[in-house]
């Protein structure tokens, strides 16, 4: 009669470190339903809808064109200003959003955490592939006006690190993740961190290379530049598609396994937090 | 062959009452630093963020196709139960073992996104429910056709009225096909007529497709109704697991008799004749009860203790009973009705008083008592035994109750 064998066991431990890809597959259908749910929700709001995603990085190209380009006067490597800054743009677009949705992933999802049991990490997760979308969409964009160019008579320099461009994805997106996590981890006890997450993103953005090359960066600064993961991320995207900007392998390396240290360190403090999140918020 | 669907065993869970953090990060490197230069202060706030057990050590187990219906007070521990079994929060101590999938309901609409039509609700909330999407797509039109907002499925749901949208919410947790339910008081929403479709909905899941519920609920008719079994908590303890009839019972004296009649001080009176105890007894069953329905054969057993009481005159015994705000209802009294009593001069004796047709609605009542003789007061206590009638049988089995804000009693009609 009695069964020894249980197919389930809730018990008081949770484990250090946890990414139970069984479990987590098991609810694949709730992680592509969230994407949805972000994508449509976000364009059913708005009049404009799907616009926006073409709308926000057109006009941060212009104002930084205007800004850094002609009044700044900062060096855009010789190429064309909207092909310089865009890609930069795109990418910290995705990186920031990353980061500023995930910070808040306990906050925003409080009462569904609270009252339903799914894999925690299904949340951050489907945000940092619903945020994809829109990077596609808006690399599309990129593309479109790489091709106009080529028609003005640009001469397009694709280089071989163009197969790249999906292990840079993964990394900004891992990266994205994992600040995101750990911010978010700290957030939900000490509420100070949540308002210096929105400028600090910000004031992050010029620490890389988003508005100005690398060569064109002060020796001494160029290190604390470097130092930031990001800035390899942003640079071999435009090796790849402009043939101009920086493509070393070291680089990569070091930003590989920086993020994976990062990405990791973001599955811990969020494991940790999930745990008791909800007896103490 | 009746398998283990849920074993519980010595669950606990605690809490750390008090400041656990400041909240802000400035104010947490501060007191670390006060208490490095000040251990005493460090002291007082490790006392002050003291433990409290909100469950200590639960144990109970159930069979597959079992209904438990969990019942308790306010901050017994039934949600902390819950939260636990459902795996939102972690136990402190022990651990629940299972077959099957478990889904819970602790709310109606969890995640429901106002923007998302209707249709997409339905998938969105199943997955989140964890159900697959092959599944929600084969209960699709059922589930449409359960929640009557057929019309509406392309509507956001931020349109819906809330009766459309709680109606939609119950639909789609109510085909969910785990083989483990676990319910909170979620049937208190809808009209009455949505209610008792839920719990039809309810009672075909754990009789007709022998799924394991677990419910909390304060209505104990709908415990009734559902449940087989029934853990009783008290102050995160458990005070019995078993038979449903029998634990409501035990949860309505435990309930009702905060502090005994008989040690109650704020009485007035010589003492001489004083009311030790009331019991309600079942006239059909001849058995105490303290699940008292409109309509039934009531006894209240009236048990006192005389000392040194000589009889000069008749002996007055009144009940009067109020409503729970206090309005005077009615007063039962011998002397009302005229008849003699036959007292004891010394020990303890009771007095019976039959009360054939109980004329009184659901809702809550206390008892206040009166025993006098020749102008002397005995024993006189105000609101000595709260009571409440749980539920309605005044004109047989079925039949509707006095709607709410209609009065408190029933006059015994007929239409002719």
């Amino acid at each position: 009669m009695e069964q020894p064998k249980y197919d389930w066991t809730i018990k008081s431990e949770n484990p250090w470190f946890k990414l139970d890809l069984v479990n987590t597959w098991e609810y694949k259908d709730l992680f592509f339903l969230l994407i949805k749910r972000d994508f449509i929700a976000f364009y059913k709001q708005t009049i404009l809808g799907p616009l926006w995603f073409f709308i926000q990085p057109i006009l941060t190209m212009i104002v930084f064109s205007f800004v850094f380009g002609k009044i700044g006067n900062i060096s855009t490597n010789n190429l064309p200003k909207p092909l310089f800054y865009l890609p930069g743009i795109i990418c910290w677009n995705y990186f920031a959003e990353c980061i500023l949705k995930n910070s808040t992933v306990f906050r925003d999802n409080a009462n569904l955490f609270s009252k339903v049991y799914f894999p925690r990490i299904i949340l951050p997760m489907s945000i940092v592939f619903s945020s994809m979308i829109r990077f596609f969409i808006q690399l599309f964009l990129f593309i479109v006006i790489l091709i106009i160019y080529s028609f003005k008579g640009f001469q397009i320099h694709l280089s071989i690190a163009i197969l790249l461009i999906p292990y840079l994805l993964i990394l900004m997106a891992a990266l994205g993740q994992g600040l995101g996590l750990i911010i978010s981890s700290l957030t939900t006890k000490y509420r100070d961190l949540a308002l210096l997450v929105n400028f600090g993103v910000q004031l992050l953005m010029f620490s890389t290379t988003v508005t100005y090359p690398l060569s064109a960066a002060p020796y001494n600064f160029k290190f604390l530049i470097e130092l930031n993961p990001m800035t390899t991320i942003l640079e071999t995207f435009r090796y790849a598609f402009l043939g101009q900007g920086t493509f070393s392998i070291t680089a990569i390396l070091y930003t590989s396994i920086a993020t994976i240290i990062i990405f990791l360190l973001g599955i811990i403090l969020f494991n940790r937090v999930e745990k008791n999140f909800i007896d103490t918020i | 062959m009746t398998n283990t669907a849920i074993k519980v065993e010595n669950v606990s869970k605690s809490y750390i009452k008090g400041a656990i953090s400041t909240g802000t990060l400035s104010r947490d490197i501060e007191q670390k630093i006060v208490s490095i230069f000040n251990p005493k202060k460090q002291l007082a706030l490790k006392q002050d963020a003291n433990l409290v057990w909100s469950l200590k050590d639960i144990n109970f187990e159930l069979k597959q196709g079992e209904a438990l219906g969990i019942i308790g007070k306010n901050g017994a521990g039934k949600s902390t139960l819950l939260k636990i079994l459902s795996r939102v929060t972690t136990p402190t101590k022990g651990a629940i073992k299972g077959n099957g999938r478990i889904a819970s309901l602790l709310e109606v609409g969890t995640g429901f996104h106002p923007e998302l039509s209707g249709r997409e609700n339905i998938y969105l909330n199943g997955a989140i429910l964890g159900m697959k999407r092959h599944e929600i797509k084969k209960n699709f039109d059922e589930i449409v056709d359960f929640s009557g907002v057929e019309s509406y499925l392309d509507t956001p749901v931020k349109r819906y009225s809330s009766g459309m949208y709680v109606r939609l919410a119950f639909a789609v947790a109510a085909h969910l096909e785990s083989e483990i339910l676990i319910v909170d008081e979620v049937l208190a929403v809808g009209d009455a007529d949505f209610q008792k479709k839920c719990l039809g909905k309810m009672g075909s899941i754990s009789k007709g497709q022998g799924r394991t519920v677990l419910f909390v609920s304060h209505n104990m008719q709908s415990i009734q109704s559902l449940c087989s079994k029934a853990l009783l908590l008290n102050k995160g303890t458990m005070q019995g697991f078993g038979n449903v009839h029998e634990m409501i019972n035990n949860y309505m004296q435990n309930k009702e008799n905060k502090i005994s009649l008989v040690d109650r001080t704020d009485r007035k009176g010589d003492g001489k004749v004083k009311v030790m105890n009331i019991h309600f007894i079942d006239k059909k069953t001849e058995k105490i009860t303290n699940n008292l329905y409109a309509g039934m054969q009531l006894i209240f057993d009236v048990e006192l203790a005389s000392n040194q009481f000589k009889i000069s005159s008749n002996l007055e015994i009144s009940l009067g009973i109020s409503d729970q705000y206090g309005n005077r209802i009615t007063l039962i009294s011998n002397k009302v009705s005229g008849q003699t009593l036959h007292p004891l001069t010394n020990g303890n004796w009771s007095q019976k008083i039959m009360i054939n047709h109980l004329p009184l609605a659901i809702g809550k009542y206390t008892i206040t008592v009166f025993v006098a003789s020749g102008g002397q007061i005995h024993d006189w206590v105000i609101d000595a035994l709260p009571f409440s009638i749980e539920s309605d049988s005044y004109f047989g089995e079925l039949v509707h109750t006095l709607p709410t804000g209609q009065g408190s009693f029933y006059l015994d009609f007929t239409y002719l």
